[in-house]
């Protein structure tokens, strides 16, 4: 039923959003590779949510075109929509999570929605185990979102945008409010379900461990449009001051020595055995 | 080796939608025993009812062969695993990523589902009910509770006038009363033309038609003009103030002015409360004015009366009574509705059904107080010698 993921799921040119006579986006080009984990970072009110809008279909540009999964979005018919939707999971910054239902029922409406031919126990039992799948315990499954801490909160908004497994999944600031290690904990799943499902991950964050940790390539939004896309080494090589000093501020040294720590020590333990 | 034949495999013919399927192979593959092969795609799309044809299966099984498998995401990897499980099988041919998605699943603890135990329905009836009788003692204590905070911040403003919000109140009284004016005074107007019209062809019988007069007027500034405001005001601005006070409740706003140091009370309810108490006597005044207008108005069309006697008449037969008895009873009302509509929001709590539950509780205990409390008045008056 599903077409074949094109080599890039993701497609955006010539992109202008505008808020009244502020101008957010101008011509604004991303290209998002099929299997990667791209990181999109940038200033506060760079537009990098209203970026992820645009691109899920839920803010719709002044102006350029958007194909997410070979469907241009911005012109599609709503019915023609509905297709992609199935194909995509998003992660909203507070997990948006329907307040009337458990989590549970949370998890289980995507499915309902496009598979109703699934049996109740089967879905039930696919909610419960996603659920643990995304960190939380069992009980959490029965739990309403306002019984639940922000960091549960977002680990079960990302148990319900994997519902489906997609094969393109949005998360907008992940780990942003989460523990240290909950943190890590995330960046690990997000690793692991990209490695294992060949997902392809749009991933907004401010965490620049998670940046060094887990995104195979960084896109920098800054002066209204991706000033740059790459891997991190290849973004110091540009001397634009804003990212050298995102990249070179005291937090992100933090981040790369960690990182470099971590390498060295695998190397060292790959070396002695 | 027998094929089970797919009930929906009739909708394949548009070629859309290509199901997963399995068949039995009896003791092929260099083994005993029987093994279950999985065909097809194994995706959350495609997986149909397998589930309930596979439980149909009472058989013992030694592998579940995954090799005709041609995609597996996690639902079909979680599925095959627990079949495998159940029968206490072995999974062969597994590709790759089939592999990695049963290690990483089955990390995930198997319990039995085990839902919260849900009583029968005579137990939740009985439930439900007591919950909302032993509701009414706590609900009328915290609302005295909220009264007495009320007034205690009435009480600090009037300690320390610097405090009182005046722009907001002067905002809740334009939104409260200044706005309400178009449909309040309609609303009025059609009420004076159908108490004056009615009442004619009743007292018309008696060739008491003059008496209209009496009926409109009285009616109007006494009774009608006051409560029908009211009611229009609780539907408009009570509830109004159950839905905002509510939302700045689940998005934390009322915790944020806690912290800050601002008493929601004093910045909330009191110009909320204040300013439906001084528009209501006003508004009540003013829709028994449009009341007796919209009375003049069909009286000049249909009994003959002219426009101008008919307001001069008024002053005549109305004693001045009445008009005090509405305006006495406005801030009553007003205190009541806008009670209602902060206390209701400040209760909210949890999820945005609770906004619109409380809500609906603030117009309808609102309006079912002003009208208990309405006839209470009437009597209190009457014995008063107001008559």
């Amino acid at each position: 039923m599903s077409d074949p993921v094109p080599e890039y799921p993701i497609i955006v040119e010539g992109l202008v959003n505008r808020f009244g006579s502020f101008t957010i986006h101008q011509d604004l080009d991303l290209k998002v590779r099929r299997g990667e984990i791209i990181g999109v970072v940038g200033g506060s009110g760079t537009g990098k949510s209203v970026l992820m809008r645009s691109i899920i279909g839920l803010q719709i540009p002044a102006e350029g075109s958007i194909e997410v999964l070979g469907h241009s979005i911005t012109e599609a018919e709503d019915d023609e929509d509905i297709d992609i939707r199935s194909r995509w999971g998003v992660l909203f910054q507070g997990g948006a999570l329907f307040s009337t239902l458990t989590v549970g029922e949370n998890v289980e409406v995507p499915l309902k929605q496009f598979y109703p031919e699934l049996s109740d126990e089967l879905r039930q039992e696919i909610a419960r185990f996603k659920v643990q799948l995304s960190g939380l315990p069992e009980e959490a499954a029965y739990k309403y979102p306002s019984e639940l801490s922000g960091g549960m909160k977002k680990r079960a908004g990302l148990a319900r945008a994997l519902a489906l497994d997609p094969e393109l999944l949005f998360l907008d600031e992940p780990t942003a409010g989460l523990d240290p290690i909950g943190a890590a904990a995330f960046d690990r799943l997000t690793r692991e379900l990209k490695e294992t499902l060949g997902l392809t991950v749009f991933l907004i964050t401010h965490d620049l461990d998670t940046l060094y940790e887990i995104c195979d390539r960084v896109a920098v939004l800054a002066d209204k449009q991706v000033i740059a896309v790459g891997t991190i080494p290849e973004l110091l090589a540009t001397d634009h001051p804003w990212i050298q000093e995102y990249f070179n501020g005291p937090r992100g040294r933090n981040a790369k020595d960690s990182q470099d720590r971590v390498k060295g020590m695998d190397k060292l333990s790959a070396g002695s055995s | 080796m027998h094929l089970c034949r797919h009930p929906f495999s009739d909708m394949n013919k548009n070629g859309m939608r290509q199901w997963a399927d399995f068949s039995l192979v009896e003791g092929e593959g260099g083994g005993e025993g029987t093994t279950l092969a999985i065909e097809g795609p194994l995706r959350v799309h495609a997986i149909g009812d397998l589930d309930r044809r596979l439980e149909q299966l009472d058989h013992p099984f030694n592998r579940v062969d995954l090799s005709g498998v041609t995609e597996i995401d996690t639902t079909g990897a979680w599925l095959a695993w627990q079949f495998a499980e159940d029968h206490d099988a072995e999974i062969v041919g597994e590709s790759e990523q089939a592999r990695r998605l049963i290690a990483a699943i089955s990390s995930v603890e198997d319990r039995p589902y085990d839902p919260p135990p849900e009583p029968g329905p005579i137990k939740r009836v009985a439930a439900e009910t007591g919950e909302i009788v032993a509701g009414w003692g706590t609900g009328f204590v915290a609302v005295l509770g909220f009264l007495g905070a009320t007034l205690s911040s009435f009480g600090s403003i009037i300690a320390h006038p610097g405090r009182m919000r005046w722009k907001a109140l002067v905002r809740q009284m334009q939104l409260v009363g200044v706005n309400s004016l178009p449909i309040i005074g309609l609303m009025s107007f059609l009420i004076g033309i159908v108490i004056a019209q009615q009442g004619a062809v009743q007292l018309a019988q008696f060739g008491a038609e003059i008496y209209t007069i009496n009926l409109t007027g009285r009616l109007s500034l006494r009774e009608l003009g006051i409560l029908m405001t009211a009611i229009m005001v609780a539907g408009r601005s009570g509830s109004a103030f159950a839905a905002q006070i509510g939302t700045m409740n689940l998005t934390e706003e009322i915790d944020a002015m806690r912290t800050i140091g601002v008493s929601p009370m004093e910045a909330l309810v009191v110009p909320r409360v204040l300013a439906a108490m001084l528009m209501m006597p006003l508004l009540g005044f003013y829709s028994a004015v449009l009341a007796i207008i919209g009375g003049a108005f069909i009286s000049a069309f249909a009994l003959d009366i002219p426009f101008f006697t008919f307001l001069s008449r008024i002053q005549e037969v109305v004693p001045i009574h009445d008009l005090w008895i509405g305006l006495i009873k406005g801030p009553v009302f007003g205190l009541i509705v806008s009670l209602a509509g902060c206390y209701h929001g400040m209760q909210v709590k949890g999820n945005a059904e609770e906004v619109g539950l409380r809500t609906t509780q603030a117009v309808v205990t609102a309006i079912f107080t002003v009208i208990v409390l309405d006839a209470f008045f009437a009597i209190f008056f009457s014995e008063l010698g107001w008559e």
